[in-house]
């Protein structure tokens, strides 16, 4: 009996031990900065803390243009690290190609879709959450104007928008919702001199709460709400801590979970291929209530839940720009 | 030796040496101050760069990158032109390819579609560069500023077109669709393969050789036709090039339409040879990367081939650095690029007496034995 259960502990801890001896996870980091308050940084929050819990280093890699993230995803897999978070929708060519190289190593690819028998896709349902920030910001308007201030003008972000306006329109029909975007280069990511003269345009046209979807841009279109006694609404990680007090809420895409949920499912052998998409329902967006904002949205926090459930149980529908590069109302 | 001689090696050698191992020693310092060590980092980057198969492709692949902007700023420079407009006209250029190639890849064959594709880069990124050109032949509008203001031009037009247009529908990246195969640059390890010659696959392509058959032209152009002796005419002294019955005017314009198609040439390497669609922001600085260079090689072929191999080194062997050293990020490898810049291209001059000096004392004997 001794041996019996010798041999079963033995058993059962042996593989457990071996994968932790080779469980080796990494990350190639979308091109940008690691460190950008938002995206990135939602990413490596998420390896910190499994990091943190678990004591397995995390191998990191900041790619500084294009072809080096095909090589980065390349030599990851080489050294053998598995996982592999690839970050961001401009590495799926490159994974594509690298993934079917290594049909043995697990890779994630955040924001992205890549068909392949050993890669997870994980994508956001950005469309979801927008739409409910843009439903609080059209409750705590009082003029029935307000804004949009996006980074590049790229289809992403103007899934944003158009999940934003649908919020602001299901709210109050009349609504008038101004939308601006940055700029056309990567540059318009980390412009906070240009967002918050676009914020203050709007103000300046009437609005008085701006969402904004621009990465570091953002910083400086919640720095003119307080300037201006105006509401702004943050962004992928909650940020109702920058300006606290004129920080409605902030939209959050809960990346740092992706990342690490991905390593947590590869350590205890549960990781799986495919696409697996993240909404309102499985807590990969929302709005952000903590502390600075608790007292700002109280009057609307029993509407907001009537629409998350609608959104959920399917009532309200909320348009993705995605599906046919359109915004339809 | 004659003093002119040894003179002209000081320049184009001894000078550019030395600046170099300038940087390198500022170098080491930096990585001592971040508590790296510098002699590690230093195997490793060359290993990185030169030590195998897959690091020297990648390092000749940004080469070839650099050798295109260099030669485009070098040409422009020998006119008195200072084209900072590569990005843009590397940028267009890849519409041009990407035109192309959407339009015509599904029936027309190889051997037709690569040249019209390599055409139709040289061709865009030209007529990027002739309207600066222009303003400046023309309308005395400053060739820095109008070069500077047409790269963001060239990026918005792009973000605009891969957004709205060209970009594949349902897809989050501002991107077309793939090329087709027939659009394909052979790569180093499938050319080498043809000859048995094993060699591990990288972005290599034949664009490199291209690259290097495009310096040669540059050379014959520039100081063996009357078209180069006339540019560099105009480059030394546009009155005395008035005196002798050259156009200025005419100059300005096709040292910016040459410039602005070898920038174009950048797309080449990078659509047809290596991403195969086209993409926001496949230039990613060799434009600007190309204005070092060019200051760094002399504004000489020779010179440039030299000195886009030491960028492509540092480009290749600077990613293995962040690799292997957390302790180093990328931005430490931008630090080593601008001290090779500030050193070899603001401080060019900075040994140039104490050189001299040296020179004068013991070339001057010879000369008057």
């Amino acid at each position: 009996m001794k041996k019996l259960l010798l041999s079963v502990v033995v058993g059962t801890c042996l593989p457990a031990f071996v994968l932790a001896a080779d469980f080796k996870p990494a990350i190639v980091y979308d091109l940008g900065t690691k460190f950008d308050k938002s995206f990135n940084e939602g990413v490596s929050n998420g390896a910190k803390r499994f990091t943190e819990e678990t004591k397995v280093e995390v191998q990191e890699f900041e790619p500084a243009n294009d072809s080096q993230i095909e090589q980065a995803i390349r030599r990851m897999a080489q050294r053998g690290s598995n996982p592999i978070i690839s970050v961001g929708f401009s590495q799926s060519k490159a994974l594509e190609t690298v993934s079917k190289e290594f049909p043995d190593t697990h890779f994630t690819i955040i924001d992205s879709v890549v068909d392949q028998p050993n890669v997870q896709s994980v994508t956001f349902r950005e469309e979801q959450g927008s739409f409910l920030v843009g439903a609080l910001a059209a409750m705590a308007s009082k003029t029935g104007k307000v804004g949009f201030v996006g980074g590049q003008d790229i289809a992403l972000i103007r899934k944003f928008a158009c999940g934003y306006e649908q919020g602001a329109k299901y709210v109050n029909k009349d609504v008038k919702v101004f939308q601006n975007m940055t700029g056309s280069t990567g540059a318009a990511w980390n412009n906070p001199s240009k967002g918050g003269e676009l914020a203050k345009s709007q103000f300046d046209q009437g609005a008085d709460v701006v969402f904004a979807a621009a990465g570091g841009t953002g910083i400086g279109v919640y720095q003119a709400a307080k300037d201006n006694g105006k509401l702004a609404i943050g962004v992928d990680s909650n940020q109702n801590h920058l300006q606290p007090g004129t920080m409605l809420t902030s939209m959050v895409k809960r990346v740092d979970n992706a990342a690490y949920d991905t390593f947590k499912a590869q350590q205890e052998g549960s990781w799986k291929a495919g696409k697996v998409t993240l909404g309102l329902a499985e807590k990969g967006v929302g709005w952000a209530v903590d502390e600075h904002n608790e007292k700002m949205v109280e009057p609307y926090k029993a509407k907001m839940a009537e629409i998350e459930k609608a959104i959920i149980d399917g009532t309200i529908k909320v348009h993705d720009y995605m599906t046919d590069n359109t915004c339809k109302m | 030796m004659k003093p002119a001689t040894a003179q002209r090696w000081a320049n184009l050698l001894i000078l550019p040496t030395l600046n170099i191992l300038t940087a390198f020693v500022v170098t080491t310092l930096v990585f001592l101050a971040i508590g790296v060590n510098p002699i590690d980092a230093a195997k490793l980057l060359v290993k990185g760069a030169f030590g195998y198969q897959n690091g020297i492709g990648y390092t000749l692949y940004y080469t070839t990158n650099f050798i295109f902007t260099g030669l485009a700023v070098a040409i422009a420079f020998h006119a008195g032109l200072f084209n900072i407009g590569g990005e843009g006209q590397a940028y267009i250029g890849g519409l041009g390819v990407g035109l192309v190639v959407l339009a015509f890849d599904g029936w027309l064959p190889a051997i037709i579609l690569i040249p019209l594709a390599i055409l139709a880069a040289a061709l865009m990124g030209a007529a990027w560069a002739a309207i600066p050109a222009y303003l400046q032949a023309y309308r005395g509008s400053h060739i820095v500023i109008t070069t500077i203001m047409f790269n963001f031009l060239a990026s918005s037009l792009m973000v605009y077109l891969l957004v709205n247009v060209l970009g594949e529908k349902g897809q989050m990246s501002p991107e077309t669709r793939s090329f087709a195969e027939s659009s394909f640059l052979p790569t180093w390890s499938e050319m080498l393969g043809w000859f048995g010659i094993p060699f591990a696959s990288s972005p290599l392509n034949i664009s490199f050789l291209f690259a290097l058959f495009c310096c040669f032209a540059v050379w014959v152009f520039l100081w063996k036709t009357r078209w180069g002796y006339e540019l560099r005419t105009v480059g030394a002294n546009p009155d005395a090039a008035i005196y002798a019955g050259i156009n200025p005017k005419h100059i300005v314009m096709m040292a910016m339409l040459i410039s602005g198609g070898l920038a174009g040439l950048v797309a080449v390497n990078e659509l047809l040879g290596v991403q195969h669609r086209l993409l926001l922001g496949f230039n990613a600085g060799y434009g600007f990367g190309g204005i070092a260079v060019a200051l760094m090689g002399r504004n000489h072929p020779v010179g440039i081939v030299l000195a886009a191999l030491l960028f492509g080194a540092l480009y290749q062997g600077g990613a293995e650095l962040s690799f292997d050293m957390p302790n180093v990020t990328r931005d430490l490898v931008v630090v080593i690029q601008g001290l090779i810049i500030l050193f070899s291209g603001a401080l060019e001059s900075m040994y140039r007496p104490q050189i001299q000096r040296f020179l004068s004392r013991f070339v001057k004997d010879e000369v008057s034995a």
